[in-house]
């Protein structure tokens, strides 16, 4: 199933989530906007954490680095990682082409506390990006 | 200070042409118009054209140019010539760099001699600061600033001349590497010499401020078939570093020598007398205490500059200046200062934010053009 970009949270440093609760836990996936892809440009290296490490919203959890310079990660939500996209790094000029689908990053089993009252709808969001464009 | 950052005279066409602009030097430049890996693959295989309006020219006029620039410069210019360009280093007395330039001995179409000079745009005020109280002891020199007046574009790649001796009526391929030469090519006298800054083939052209445009617009597209593409600073950096090229503000400062910069061809030891002469010629008698060398560091993930190069036992000796992805050898490169006692050593690390990887060193340039063109 196609993730829809319309249905998604956003954080401010372009980082999108997109929350999954079924009977016991809320899983979110996390991935990086199109638009971030677009300013960054020229992707070459992405660095990723581990299975098992805790993530903090608004918090730092990997790098990614275009040609030019380096870009800090911050996680959208809180919990715990419970997969990491290990093909990724290998493949991102397709994260260029897909961020919602190919491109996730991590997926992160979530806090009771999960920080997603932070994070903005996808209308907020291309609001935010145009007045930054 | 946003408010006092200058435009470049092809301002309008590079917005027009969707760049991306970023401050630099107290200009609005062009980082990049469509990618940095695509512009810098067109300059190695075709031509790209990059607006370096921001360099500073300062032309010399007068008897005795040629004398003051000797005392300026670590190379002789007054053995310069007309027609040459030297690359060449201004020093202050402790040998520090204080900026790297290219100099021209050059003729105007009524026959006035001249020597022009570009130095970087950052360190324009500086050098024009530096030069004038000199100039007190050379009364008959003026020392003029063009930059304002003029533009300069690098056309920089394999097909560059071939595209131009289609364009000019001045056949470009008449001049040898760093050879210049004035035309009227434009209508009005341009200037054109076979230097840049990419490890490509190719020129820089100086031209009139209000030439720009047309000068630039004809080179793209009489150049369109052949693949060229303008280019920003983004790749001019993967270009040069590739090319290994020192960068002032990061192979190059004021604390810096230009025997430790690895630069020692751009000193003329031997009868030439020159501002910072005697501590360079200390550190060529001593050795320098730092070495700059090129490093492959393992894996994908860049070192910037700034990282912390280490033995393979983890002790710290030098630090990364430039560093990078290079899209022509498809890995990581990076140049490094590191103590000359360790200039050697066939194992290195770097610590590239907290992360430790191994990096093997290699001779420089990383990157040479196949064969010079003629």
């Amino acid at each position: 199933m196609s993730r829809d970009p319309s249905q998604l949270l956003y954080a401010e440093t372009h980082e999108w989530a997109d929350l999954v609760t079924d009977a016991d836990q809320s899983i979110a996936t996390v991935g990086i906007s199109a638009f971030a892809i677009e300013q960054l440009n020229d992707l070459v290296y992405m660095d990723l954490p581990e299975v098992g490490k805790a993530v903090v919203a608004g918090e730092e959890f990997g790098e990614v680095e275009s040609v030019k310079a380096v870009s800090p990660l911050y996680s959208p939500v809180t919990g715990e990682v419970i997969e990491v996209h290990a093909d990724l790094p290998d493949q991102l000029d397709q994260l260029n082409d897909d961020p919602y689908n190919f491109g996730w990053i991590l997926k992160v089993k979530l806090a009771d506390n999960d920080g997603r009252d932070r994070l903005m709808d996808h209308a907020a969001y291309e609001k935010q990006c145009a007045d930054a464009g | 200070m946003t408010d006092s950052l200058q435009f470049t005279p092809l301002d309008t066409w590079h917005r027009q042409a969707g760049a991306k602009m970023v401050p630099f030097a107290g200009y609005e430049m062009p980082i990049q118009y469509s990618s940095i890996v695509t512009e810098h693959h067109a300059c190695r295989n075709s031509a790209a054209l990059f607006d370096v309006s921001h360099m500073g020219r300062l032309r010399f006029d007068g008897d005795g140019s040629e004398l003051l620039l000797d005392r300026l410069l670590t190379r002789r210019v007054s053995d310069l010539k007309l027609g040459r360009v030297r690359y060449g280093l201004i020093c202050n007395d402790e040998g520090g760099i204080l900026d790297d330039v290219l100099v021209s001995n050059l003729e105007t179409p009524s026959q006035r001699r001249f020597h022009l000079m570009v130095v970087n745009a950052s360190n324009r005020q500086k050098i024009i600061d530096w030069i004038t109280p000199i100039l007190d002891d050379f009364p008959t020199v003026t020392m003029s600033d063009r930059t304002p007046l003029t533009a300069m574009i690098a056309v920089q790649g394999p097909k560059a001349i071939d595209v131009c001796k289609r364009l000019f009526k001045f056949d470009p391929s008449r001049l040898k590497y760093y050879q210049a030469a004035i035309t009227d090519q434009f209508a009005k006298p341009a200037i054109i010499s076979r230097t840049g800054y990419t490890g490509e083939d190719g020129f820089e052209l100086v031209v009139r401020a209000e030439e720009a445009t047309r000068v630039w617009e004809n080179l793209m597209l009489v150049g369109r078939d052949e693949g060229f593409v303008a280019a920003g600073l983004g790749a001019r950096d993967t270009l040069r570093m590739e090319a290994a090229m020192p960068l002032y503000g990061h192979e190059l400062n004021e604390t810096i020598d230009p025997i430790t910069a690895g630069l020692s061809f751009a000193c003329t030891l031997e009868n030439h007398s020159f501002i910072g002469e005697e501590a360079i010629r200390k550190v060529a008698a001593d050795g320098p205490a730092q070495v700059r060398i090129g490093l492959l560091p393992e894996g994908k993930r860049p070192a910037r500059e700034g990282s912390d190069v280490l033995t393979a036992e983890g002790q710290k000796i030098g630090t990364v200046t430039s560093g990078g992805p290079s899209p022509t050898l498809g890995h990581p490169i990076a140049m490094a200062y590191v103590d000359a006692q360790h200039a050697a050593l066939s194992n290195y690390q770097i610590d590239i934010r907290g992360k430790v990887v191994a990096a093997k060193p290699t001779a420089l340039p990383f990157y040479r053009r196949p064969a010079a063109a003629s």
